[in-house]
Parts: structure tokens; C-alpha cells; sequence
């Protein structure tokens, strides 16, 4: 009996340029979409929503960014204040790193505040008052946009 | 010489280890992204008592609306009352409040003008900021047809705090 000559045997690849492509669109599109900046919230406080509030056009010289809690804690870049006497020297901090990023006016710093829905309105008035000891002046009331109908 | 004929070979490029790194930040994004809801500003500023004092000894005294917020039980809103006289204290008070505001303005003369009205915000301390929030959105402004139409755009609180 006479064998056949074997057949090379061929390896079979399948073509991945397209799924090549999709996993780079995918990328692309998380990498747009991330945003770090993000760090600056505090997750577990829910603002208060509005129809009439407008998103920033354009991000402050400098900006602080300060959480309340309806118990009167305060966080700021990851740090934990129980009390809004305490941010003193927080302030002045931030307003010399401030001063060395040209902005040398404490009122041209923007302050926005991300109080959550439940936090007694005097709690908000006490911080406010805290940043105007330290010549803070520009302030932001940070809430949830509402969709309009 | 009779030079053999050979075929070219085909370069494969080895993919493996590109697509476990592409799949490697595939999954790092997937992981880390996070659906935000969008957020929006009040801008107000909130000028110095004394800074305060020395300007307004060279302007006209503004139209000052006097708006006072008392609070309830467990923080919630009351009623709201309007220059001493005016008091709402239904589940539509807050539209009522925007109306009070816009006939004010209106009643001025020149709608235009409505830069120059100031309201004053009388707020009960145990208020919840969400109703604080509310009658600020009331006396700033309402959305027609899709459009925001501004009403009041200086706002104080009461004790020299003002916005």
C-alpha cells in the first residue's frame, strides 16, 4: 500500500485586524471619557439639583474645592475636618500656593462649595464666613444640574 | 549559473504581546470610569463688609428684596415670606416666590434694570441647604421654553454675608 505524501500542515490564524481596531476605539474612548480631576469629589455627598445652574465655561486661575457634611465635617484634597474653625491655616496655605501661581489676589481665588442637600444652611453660612476671615470673596454654590423640560 | 527560484517568505509579526497590553488598559478604563452626573455653579461673589461699605457710598442704593426662610420641623422649609408682608406657605411656594419677583421687577419699569435689585436672604440656621438652594433658583431666575430668563442676580444674607 502506498501512503500519500503528507500535507504540509498549515496553521490557521484568524484575521484580529478588526477586533484590533475595536479594542483601540474602546481605548480611545475611555481615555477621552476619564477624567482625574474627579479626586476633588467627595462621593457620598449628594447635592442639591437645579435647573438654572450653569457648568463653568472656563476652570478658575485657582480654585478650593470644599465638601460639607451635614454634620459640619469638612474635606478638602482628601483630608478630614470635624470642624469648619479648623481650616484656618488651611486657607492660608492655599492662598500662598495661590500667590505663587500668579494669583495674588485671595479674592480672585474661587471658592466653590459642595455642601450636600441635608446640611443646615447655618453650617454653609459658618464656611462662608470662615473663607471671608481669609479675604476669600469669590464663592460658588456647587449643585447638580437638573435637566430642563 | 542557474540561480534557484524561492519564494519570498511572509513576515508575521508577533501580536501577542500588543494586544495583552491593549487589553491590559482596556480593562484599566473600563475599571476606573466612573458615570458622573454633571454639575453646575451658582456664581456669586462675596465682596468684603468693609470693601462693601466704601463702593456703595458711590452707587445709588440698590432695590433690596427682603426674603426671610423659616424652617419646620427636621430642617424642611416653612413658609417663605416676602418683604415682611407677602407670605407663601404652600407646596408651590417657590414658583409663587419667582412671580413675587418678576412683578417686582416688572413694576421697576425697566426689566433691564433688574441687575440692580438685590435680594436679601433671612435664612433660618437649621434650614436644609436643598430649600436654601431652591429659593436662590426661584429669585434668580426661571427657565421659559427651554431658555433660562434671569431674574436677580445680587444675592445677600442677612449679617453682612452677602453674595
Amino acid at each position: 500500500m502506498k501512503f500519500t505524501k503528507h500535507q504540509r500542515v498549515e496553521i490557521l490564524e484568524g484575521d484580529l485586524t478588526p477586533m484590533i481596531d475595536m479594542t483601540f476605539q474602546l481605548i480611545a474612548f475611555f481615555m477621552l471619557l476619564i477624567n482625574f480631576s474627579e479626586v476633588d469629589r467627595a462621593e457620598e455627598i449628594t447635592l442639591p439639583s437645579s435647573v438654572l445652574a450653569v457648568a463653568p465655561e472656563v476652570r478658575p486661575d485657582y480654585q478650593i474645592i470644599l465638601n460639607l457634611e451635614p454634620s459640619g465635617k469638612v474635606k478638602f484634597e482628601g483630608q478630614e475636618f470635624d470642624q469648619i474653625d479648623m481650616l484656618g491655616p488651611i486657607f492660608r496655605k492655599e492662598i500662598s500656593a495661590a500667590a505663587r501661581e500668579d494669583v495674588t489676589n485671595p479674592g480672585d481665588i474661587a471658592v466653590i462649595i459642595r455642601s450636600h442637600e441635608d446640611t443646615p444652611t447655618g453650617l454653609v453660612q459658618d464656611l462662608i464666613a470662615k473663607c471671608q476671615e481669609e479675604s476669600l470673596e469669590s464663592f460658588s454654590l456647587r449643585v447638580k444640574e437638573q435637566v430642563r423640560r | 549559473m542557474r540561480l534557484k527560484e524561492t519564494e519570498p517568505e511572509e513576515i508575521k509579526l508577533n501580536m501577542t504581546a500588543m494586544i495583552d497590553i491593549v487589553f491590559q488598559l482596556l480593562v484599566f478604563f473600563i475599571m476606573t470610569f466612573k458615570v458622573v452626573a454633571m454639575e453646575g455653579d451658582f456664581n456669586i461673589r462675596m465682596p468684603l463688609a468693609s470693601q462693601n461699605q466704601e463702593e456703595s457710598m458711590d452707587e445709588d442704593f440698590p432695590t433690596i428684596i427682603y426674603v426671610q426662610l423659616a424652617a419646620g420641623t427636621n430642617g424642611n422649609i416653612n413658609s417663605i415670606i416676602v418683604d415682611d408682608d407677602t407670605t407663601f406657605s404652600d407646596t408651590d411656594m417657590y414658583s409663587k416666590l419667582t412671580q413675587l419677583v418678576e412683578s417686582k421687577i416688572a413694576a421697576e419699569g425697566n426689566p433691564e434694570d433688574s441687575k440692580e435689585t438685590e435680594v436679601e436672604f433671612d435664612i433660618a440656621r437649621e434650614l436644609k441647604y436643598s430649600y436654601t438652594v431652591k429659593a436662590i433658583e426661584a429669585v434668580s431666575g426661571k427657565v421659559v421654553d427651554g431658555q433660562i430668563k434671569k431674574l436677580i442676580q445680587k444675592i445677600k444674607f442677612k449679617d453682612s454675608t452677602s453674595f
